[in-house]
């Protein structure tokens, strides 16, 4: 791999830029690999780097039936936080934020992780009781957290309606300093290169049609470009985590709903951090480009359409309007939805399933970004070593026969 | 956006109505004999196809009446709306009346 650096630059401007290496190839798939991983998402690419890097396991293809990070990789609103209720969750969240942390270093990528904080808004004396609830819980876990009032918001944000006469005001918020935003392309792109440099084959336009068992254990997937052997097989495909999980007679506890997102015409610098409301539901940052990234509502019915209801949208921006009464003349750029796989109790399933060899790693609903390191991380162990880390154990999908669901609920961003 | 036709009070706005999820999950008659497994199935797995789905539909800001909608999942086409206790309708009748979009 050409490692990127100011020295490289500076050679490379030399040759007017045209001798950079591609980031990573393009091969063939291979007849036989030691791991699969079905999803060239975030999730799947991350997967793929930590087999390689963490347990040595390079013989891997990722097989994704578009082009990688095609996906809700690239339709996210890009938040990073890890302020979640439960322990189980907390934990999780909470390595992906440590991997955050160094990740630039760690894949010579710049994911341009900024640490500008997360506000989580209170609208009401309810809501405040659980906003001081859950900052005492991320304390107690080591995670930083601070309760404010509207007057230290409004001090730190100063274009955010405070007004005691909104039609629901703001009373408080849970603030987590190291939280922030991360650039979602980039993410796919540095996992995908670092990936590829320790070995593992990236192939794209190929679509996973079935999973071959024999003695009930995984043997190898069929795909578009063929038949491909393997006793180590990891889905992670979002979405359409169901459609994967039919062809392997599984049943998954999955619904998929069309999540939209919006950004507007790109401004000059006007909100240098995060603000989420699940409320009045809408949540916002503003991008290096100075576009508003505006996240909304998943619509009720299922569907993998993705696109959504004008209505969610309308209501979205009413209730960023009423926050950011400065924004009310801001145009719209475009708007889209992704697809996300919403789990009953709002946490994922990161599993080992009733088939041997094949594990899936799903139902991160609408907030899977800003767990795609600590995701894959613990996915990779799992495949690697045929057991959950103890990270991840919780997260199992017999948690739904057993009954010890993890209810996040009131911390996972937006109201299901 | 759907428009979704009442069987009871015609075609009406999407907002008038709640989303029921999967239909014809059916409750056990027999709680008590119930295993883990049978329940959790019963509570927590879904179809979720991509494709034609039978689903329930409440027109709660009208009528207030339950119905079934075989809806596809990526087309958003409404193929049939039938009423609860009303046999659901063969495959063939929910074959698409609209051209295919194009794939993009």
């Amino acid at each position: 791999m050409q490692k990127y650096s100011i020295f490289s630059l500076a050679k490379n401007a030399l040759s007017y830029h045209k001798n950079w290496e591609q980031a990573w190839r393009s091969p063939e798939p291979k007849s036989e690999y030691d791991a699969i991983i079905v999803g060239g998402g975030g999730h799947g690419l991350a997967t793929a780097y930590y087999l390689a890097k963490e347990h040595g396991i390079t013989n891997v293809a990722v097989l994704e039936k578009g082009w990688i990070g095609g996906g809700n990789t690239g339709r996210n609103t890009t938040i990073v936080r890890s302020n979640y209720l439960w322990d189980e969750a907390a934990h999780l969240y909470e390595k992906a934020m440590k991997l955050w942390e160094g990740l630039s270093q760690d894949l010579n990528y710049n994911v341009m992780f900024s640490q500008r904080g997360v506000f989580n808004l209170g609208h009401t004396l309810q809501d405040m009781r659980d906003i001081e609830r859950r900052v005492n819980a991320n304390r107690l876990n080591g995670i930083d957290g601070v309760v404010m009032n509207a007057e230290e918001i409004k001090e730190r944000i100063p274009i955010i309606n405070t007004s005691p006469n909104a039609r629901y005001p703001i009373l408080g918020a849970s603030f987590q300093p190291r939280g922030g935003v991360a650039r979602h392309d980039a993410v796919a792109w540095g996992f995908a290169r670092g990936a590829d440099a320790r070995g593992v084959d990236i192939i794209q336009n190929c679509e996973v049609t079935g999973f071959r068992r024999e003695n009930g254990a995984v043997v190898g997937v069929e795909t578009s470009k063929g038949f491909i052997k393997s006793n180590k097989i990891g889905v992670v495909a979002a979405g359409h985590s169901s459609v994967l999980a039919e062809m392997a007679e599984l049943r998954m506890p999955i619904e998929s709903h069309p999540l939209q997102a919006l950004v507007s015409e790109p401004m000059k610098p006007v909100l240098d951090t995060v603000v989420m409301s699940n409320a009045v539901h809408g949540y916002v940052s503003q991008s290096d480009k100075g576009e508003l990234v505006i996240g909304a509502g998943v619509d009720a019915y299922t569907g993998y359409g993705q696109r959504g209801s004008l209505s969610i949208i309308e209501g979205n921006i009413a209730a960023i309007v009423e926050l950011f009464p400065i924004f009310s003349r801001v145009r719209q750029l475009r708007q889209w939805g992704g697809i996300v796989d919403v789990c009953p109790d709002a946490c994922p399933i990161i599993s080992k399933t009733d088939v041997k060899g094949l594990y899936f790693n799903c139902g991160w609903g609408t907030g899977g970004f800003k767990a795609t390191p600590g995701s894959g991380w613990v996915f990779a162990h799992t495949i690697a070593k045929d057991e959950p880390h103890e990270l991840n154990a919780a997260f199992d999908v017999n948690r739904f026969y057993t009954g010890a669901l993890i209810d996040e609920h009131g911390a996972a961003g937006v109201a299901h | 956006m759907l428009q979704i036709t009442c069987p009871y009070c015609g075609p009406r706005d999407q907002d008038e109505f709640t989303f029921g999820g999967e239909a014809h999950i059916v409750r056990p008659l027999d709680p008590d004999s119930l295993s883990e497994r049978e329940w959790g199935d019963y509570l927590f797995m879904r179809e979720n196809p991509k494709g034609n789905h039978k689903e329930q539909w409440c027109h709660s800001a009208a009528c207030g009446k339950w119905f079934n909608v075989v809806r596809d999942t990526v087309t958003y086409e409404i193929k049939a709306i039938y009423k609860v206790g009303e046999q659901a309708p063969e495959e063939e009748t929910c074959k698409s009346h609209q051209p295919e979009p194009e794939n993009d």
